[in-house]
C-alpha cells in the first residue's frame, strides 16, 4: 500500500501535526488534551510494533512507561540534572534495558502465558515503586516539579512551557517516533516481525532466530514506552505513580485495539477517541463515573465486529472504494495465470535454474547427508528404528512407504524439528544431531511441509521475501533502519523464485486468496527461497489434481538442477519418473533401496504395498 | 526476632488465602484447558460473586443463601457470557479472546461501580462462625479457619466432578485434545458451556466466601486476577492439581513475606514465578506442548 510514494506517510504526518493547533481547537480540543493524546500515541507506536506487527499482546507496558518516566523525573527533580531531553533519553534507555531483562523471562513462553507473565511483572513494578523504592520515586506522592524543556541556541533560547507551546516539542517527538517506527516496520526486521505474528513455526523453519527478534520487538516497545513516560512527567510537571498501574497498560491495549492494531497510527486515533469521549461523557453528558462503562462497551463491540479497529476499518473501506481499480489488474493476472497453466513450457524454460548457495567447506562430491542408526521413540511407539541413510551431492532421492511408515518423522529428524532418540546425522561433513531447525536451515538444509505452513496474512512476494532474507542476512541481524529494498540480491532472488514456482503473475496477491495448487507451489517456493543445498519435500503433490501434478513434477525437475533433493510422496508414477534412487520405508525401517526399476520389481515392496495396505499403489 | 504465634497465624492466613486462590485458579485453568480461552474477566466474576451474595444477604440475612445466590448468579452469568460472546471467539486468535474478556471484565466492574458505588460493602460472617477460636497456642478468627474447611470441601467437590463423573472425564479428555473429543461424537460446545459455567461459579463462590474476610469493592477482583495468573503459571496451565499446589504456594509466599514487609509480597511472588519459569517452563505440574 502506498509504496510507490516513499515519504507520503511521513509527509502527511508532518502536515497533520502542523495543522493540528489550527484545526483541533475548532473541534473543541483543549491543548492539554491534544498533548496527552500525543504522549499516548507515542507510547502506542512501540506497543503497536510489539502487538500489531509481532503479535505479542503484552498487558505489562506500564512497567516500562513508569520506569522511563520515573528515571527521567528523578534525574530532573531529585538529582538536579539540568538537561530535559537528555534525561528523557536516559529514561528511555533505562526502560529499554529493563525491557531486555524482562523480555528474557516473559518471552520464555508465548500466547496466553506471555500475557499472564507480563501482567504479573507490571504488578510487581507497581509495588516496587510504592514500597522499596519510595525514597526515590516519592511513593504514592509521585515526583512533583518536573521541568519543561528549553534549548539554548546561542542567539536565542527556545522554551517550551505548556499548552500549544509544549505541543511543538511533543509533536516533534511524535514525528520522530513515527519516522523511526516506519523505518523499522519497512526494514527486514519489520518483515520478520510480521512473519512471527503470522506463523512463528515457519519463521523459525526458514532460518530466523525468532526469539531474538521477539526480544528486539519487546525492547523497542519498552524504549517507546520509556520515552513517552518521561514526556508524561514533562507534560504534567509531575510524575504520577499511577503510570505504573495495570490500568495504564489496560488503557494502552484498549486504545490500540479501538484505533486499530498493526497500523502505527491506531494508538493515536484510539487515544483521541478515548480522551475526547471521556471529556464528552463526563463533562457534556454529565455521566460521571459511567464514562468508563461506555468506553468498555464500545471496546467490546469493536473487538467483536471491527477487528482492525477504526484505522483498519478506514483502510478496508478505502480498499473497497478503490476496489474496482485494483480488481482489474487482479483479474487479468488470474487470466494470465490460466494462460500460463495452459502453456507452461515457455514460462518454465524462461526461468533459469536457481543455484544453491555456495557455502564454505562444502565438498561438491560424495555424500551430502549421512544418517546413522536413526531411531525415534514416542513412549512405547517406535516411529523410526535404526535407519541408515546416505544421499550424495546432486542426487534426487525419492522416499515411499505406506501410511504410518515413519516418513514424516524421518524428515522432521533430518531437519532437526524433532531430535532422534539415538543415532546421528551428518550434513556436508558436519554433525547436525541436536542442532535446531533454524541453524540447520542456515546451513542449507530445509524442507517444504506436508500441510501448508505459509504466512497467511502476507502476500506471495512478502512470503518469499521472508524466506530469502534468511539466506541473505543470516539468522539474526538488527538492521532496523535499513530499507528492505536495499538488500543486494533480494529482489532478484524473490523474482527468480516467483518464476520458478510459476507465481510471477500474482506476486501481490494475499496468500488467503490463492488457490490450493498455488499455495502448494508457494510452500515449495518458501523452502526454495532460502537457497538450500539440500531440499526436502514432504508430499509436494498431495491433494493436487492430475493436471497440477504434471505441472508440479515439471517444477520439481527444474528446481532439482544444481541441488540435492529428497522427496516423499505417495504418487509413485511421479516419483519413479523424478528420482534416481528410491528408498522404501516400512514400519519405521528401511525396507529396500534402489533404482526405480529395481523398486518396481522388488517382491518385498510389492508385498508391503499389496499385502499390507490395498489400493496404495493405485493412489 | 520471629514471633512464633504470629508466624503460625500467618501460616494459617497463607493457607486460607492459598485455598481461595487454588479454587479461583482451578476455575480459570479448567476453562482455559478445555476451551482454550484465558478469561481475563475471571477476577470480575470473583467480585460479582461477592456482590451477588451481598445483595442476597441484605434481603434474607442468611449467609448460606448468600453463598448459594452468589455462586448461582455467577454461574448463570458465565453461561450467558459463553453463549452470547465467547463462543464466537473460539475460532479467533488468542489475542482477540484476551481483548474481549478483558473488555467484558471492565464492563462488569464498571456496572457494579455504577450500582453500588466505589464504597466498600461488608458481609458479616454467619453467627456461628463469628469470634475467635483458641488453638491452644494462639487465638485465630473462627471464620478464617472455616474458610479453609469450606474451600477444601469445594475443591473436593470440584475434584469429584472432574475425576469421578462422565462430564469430568469428557472435560479432562477435552483438556488433552478437544478436537479428538469432538470427533468422538460428543458435543463439545455444550461441554464448553457447562465448563465455563462451572469455572465461573468457582470464582463466584470464592468471591462470596471471601467477602467477610476482606470488604467488598468493585476492584477486589483485579489483584486476585493477577495472583491467579501467577498461581497458574507456577502450577501449570490446564492442570487442576497444579492450580491447588500453586495456590497454596502463592498464598504462603504472600502471607509470610507480608509478615516481614508487605511491600515485598509481590516481589517474592514474582521471584517464585521466575524461578519456576526458568527451571520448569511448563509449570510444576503442567505438561509440555500446551501454550
Amino acid at each position: 500500500m502506498l509504496k510507490q510514494r516513499p515519504f507520503l506517510i511521513e509527509t502527511l504526518t508532518a502536515i497533520g501535526l502542523i495543522a493540528a493547533p489550527f484545526v483541533l481547537p475548532l473541534l473543541g480540543f483543549a491543548p492539554n488534551t491534544v498533548n496527552r493524546i500525543l504522549v499516548w500515541g507515542l507510547f502506542g507506536l512501540g506497543f503497536d510494533i510489539l502487538f500489531g506487527f509481532t503479535g505479542l499482546l503484552s498487558f505489562g507496558q506500564s512497567a516500562f512507561y513508569g520506569t522511563g518516566g520515573f528515571v527521567a523525573a528523578y534525574l530532573l527533580t531529585q538529582a538536579g540534572f539540568p538537561y530535559v531531553l537528555l534525561a528523557l533519553v536516559i529514561g528511555m534507555i533505562a526502560a529499554a534495558a529493563t525491557g531486555y531483562l524482562i523480555g528474557l523471562i516473559a518471552l520464555r513462553r508465548t500466547g496466553i502465558y506471555f500475557a499472564m507473565i507480563t501482567v504479573a511483572i507490571a504488578e510487581v513494578f507497581f509495588f516496587v515503586e510504592f514500597n522499596p523504592l519510595s525514597d526515590y520515586t516519592g511513593g504514592e506522592n509521585g515526583l512533583p516539579g518536573v521541568p519543561t524543556p528549553s534549548f539554548n541556541l546561542g542567539f536565542t533560547t527556545l522554551h517550551f512551557t505548556t499548552g500549544w507551546s509544549l505541543y511543538q516539542f511533543l509533536a516533534l517527538c511524535y514525528f520522530i517516533g513515527v519516522v523511526i517506527a516506519l523505518r523499522i516496520v519497512r526494514s527486514p526486521v519489520g518483515a520478520i516481525f510480521s512473519a512471527i505474528r503470522d506463523n512463528p513455526l515457519r519463521a523459525t523453519a526458514v532460518g530466523h532466530n525468532i526469539h531474538g527478534y521477539k526480544l528486539a520487538a519487546f525492547v523497542i516497545a519498552a524504549a517507546y514506552a520509556g520515552f513517552a513516560g518521561g514526556l508524561l512527567g514533562v507534560l504534567q510537571a509531575f510524575m504520577p505513580p499511577d503510570a505504573f498501574t495495570f490500568d495504564t497498560s489496560g488503557q494502552l491495549v484498549m486504545q490500540t485495539a479501538i484505533g486499530g492494531r498493526g497500523t502505527l497510527f491506531g494508538p493515536l486515533v484510539g487515544a483521541a477517541v478515548w480522551l475526547s469521549l471521556q471529556d464528552f461523557l463526563q463533562a457534556t453528558l454529565g455521566l460521571g463515573a459511567a464514562w468508563k462503562l461506555v468506553l468498555g462497551i464500545v471496546f467490546v463491540l469493536l473487538v467483536c465486529f471491527l477487528r482492525r479497529g477504526i484505522v483498519g476499518g478506514l483502510v478496508d473501506l478505502y480498499g473497497l472504494l478503490t476496489g474496482q481499480r485494483r480488481k482489474a489488474p487482479d483479474e487479468s493476472a488470474a487470466q494470465d495465470d490460466a494462460v500460463a497453466a495452459e502453456a507452461p513450457p515457455a514460462r518454465q524454460t524462461a526461468a533459469a535454474p536457481m543455484p544453491a548457495r555456495q557455502r564454505a567447506g562444502a565438498d561438491p562430491s560424495g555424500p551430502i547427508l549421512q544418517a546413522k542408526g536413526l531411531t525415534k521413540r514416542y513412549g512405547g511407539l517406535v516411529a523410526n528404528s535404526n535407519i541408515d541413510f546416505t544421499v550424495n551431492h546432486g542426487e534426487l532421492r525419492g522416499i515411499i512407504g505406506p501410511n504410518g511408515a515413519g516418513k514424516s518423522t524421518f524428515f522432521k529428524m533430518l531437519t532437526c524439528e524433532v531430535h532422534p532418540t539415538s543415532g546421528s546425522i551428518m550434513f556436508e561433513g558436519r554433525d547436525i544431531t541436536g542442532m535446531n531447525v533454524t541453524d540447520v536451515c542456515q546451513l542449507g538444509l530445509t524442507k517444504s511441509y506436508q500441510v501448508n505452513q505459509l504466512f497467511a496474512g502476507l502476500t506471495v512476494r512478502e512470503n518469499l521475501v521472508i524466506a530469502a532474507l534468511s539466506a541473505l542476512r543470516g539468522k539474526f541481524k538488527l538492521d532496523l533502519f535499513r530499507s528492505i529494498d536495499s538488500i543486494p540480491g533480494l529482489s532478484e532472488q524473490v523474482q527468480h523464485t516467483l518464476e520458478l514456482v510459476n507465481l510471477a503473475a500474482r506476486p501481490d496477491t494475499p496468500v488467503s486468496e490463492l488457490a490450493y495448487g498455488e499455495k502448494r507451489r508457494l510452500e515449495i517456493g518458501l523452502a526454495l527461497a532460502t537457497s538450500p543445498s539440500l531440499l526436502l519435500l514432504d508430499e509436494p503433490l498431495a491433494g493436487m489434481s492430475p493436471r497440477e501434478r504434471v505441472e508440479t513434477v515439471k517444477l520439481l525437475k527444474s528446481i532439482s538442477q544444481g541441488r540435492t533433493m529428497i522427496i516423499i510422496d505417495h504418487d509413485m508414477d511421479a516419483l519413479f519418473e523424478l528420482a534416481e534412487r528410491v528408498t522404501v520405508l516400512q514400519e519405521g525401517r528401511v525396507l529396500v533401496e534402489g533404482t526405480p526399476e529395481e523398486i518396481k520389481n522388488n517382491s518385498t515392496v510389492q508385498e508391503a504395498y499389496l499385502g499390507g495396505v490395498h489400493g496404495e499403489l493405485a493412489a | 526476632m520471629i514471633n512464633w504465634p504470629n508466624f503460625v497465624s500467618q501460616l494459617f492466613n497463607g493457607l486460607a488465602l492459598g485455598a481461595l486462590l487454588a479454587l479461583i485458579s482451578s476455575g480459570l485453568t479448567i476453562i482455559y484447558g478445555t476451551l482454550g480461552v484465558l478469561n481475563l474477566a475471571h477476577g470480575a466474576m470473583f467480585m460479582i460473586g461477592g456482590y451477588a451474595g451481598y445483595v442476597a444477604y441484605t434481603y434474607t440475612g442468611s449467609f448460606i443463601i448468600a453463598v448459594i445466590a452468589g455462586s448461582l448468579f455467577v454461574m448463570v452469568l458465565g453461561v450467558v457470557m459463553e453463549r452470547v460472546i465467547i463462543r464466537h471467539f473460539y475460532q479467533r486468535p488468542h489475542e482477540d479472546q484476551l481483548l474481549v474478556t478483558f473488555g467484558l471484565g471492565i464492563c462488569f466492574v464498571e456496572i457494579v461501580r455504577l450500582i453500588f458505588t466505589s464504597q466498600s460493602q461488608v458481609v458479616p460472617p454467619p453467627a456461628a462462625l463469628q469470634g475467635i477460636t483458641s488453638l491452644g497456642f494462639l487465638f485465630y478468627p473462627t471464620y478464617r479457619l472455616a474458610v479453609v474447611g469450606i474451600v477444601a470441601v469445594a475443591l473436593g467437590a470440584l475434584f469429584l466432578v472432574l475425576y469421578r463423573t462422565r462430564l469430568g472425564m469428557i472435560v479432562r479428555a477435552g483438556i488433552e485434545d478437544s478436537v479428538m473429543v469432538d470427533s468422538l461424537g460428543i458435543n463439545v460446545y455444550r461441554v464448553f458451556m457447562i465448563v465455563f459455567g462451572i469455572g465461573a461459579m468457582a470464582a463466584g463462590f470464592a468471591g462470596i466466601i471471601n467477602a467477610p474476610v476482606v470488604s467488598l469493592t468493585p476492584g477486589v477482583g483485579d489483584d486476585i486476577l493477577v495472583e491467579t495468573f501467577v498461581v497458574v503459571v507456577i502450577g501449570g496451565v490446564g492442570s487442576f492439581p497444579g492450580a491447588i499446589l500453586g495456590g497454596l504456594i502463592a498464598g504462603e509466599i504472600i502471607s509470610i513475606t507480608s509478615m516481614f514487609n508487605p511491600g515485598y509480597a509481590y516481589v517474592m511472588l514474582f521471584a517464585a514465578m521466575t524461578l519456576v519459569l526458568v527451571l520448569r517452563p511448563h509449570g510444576l505440574l503442567g505438561t509440555q506442548g500446551r501454550e
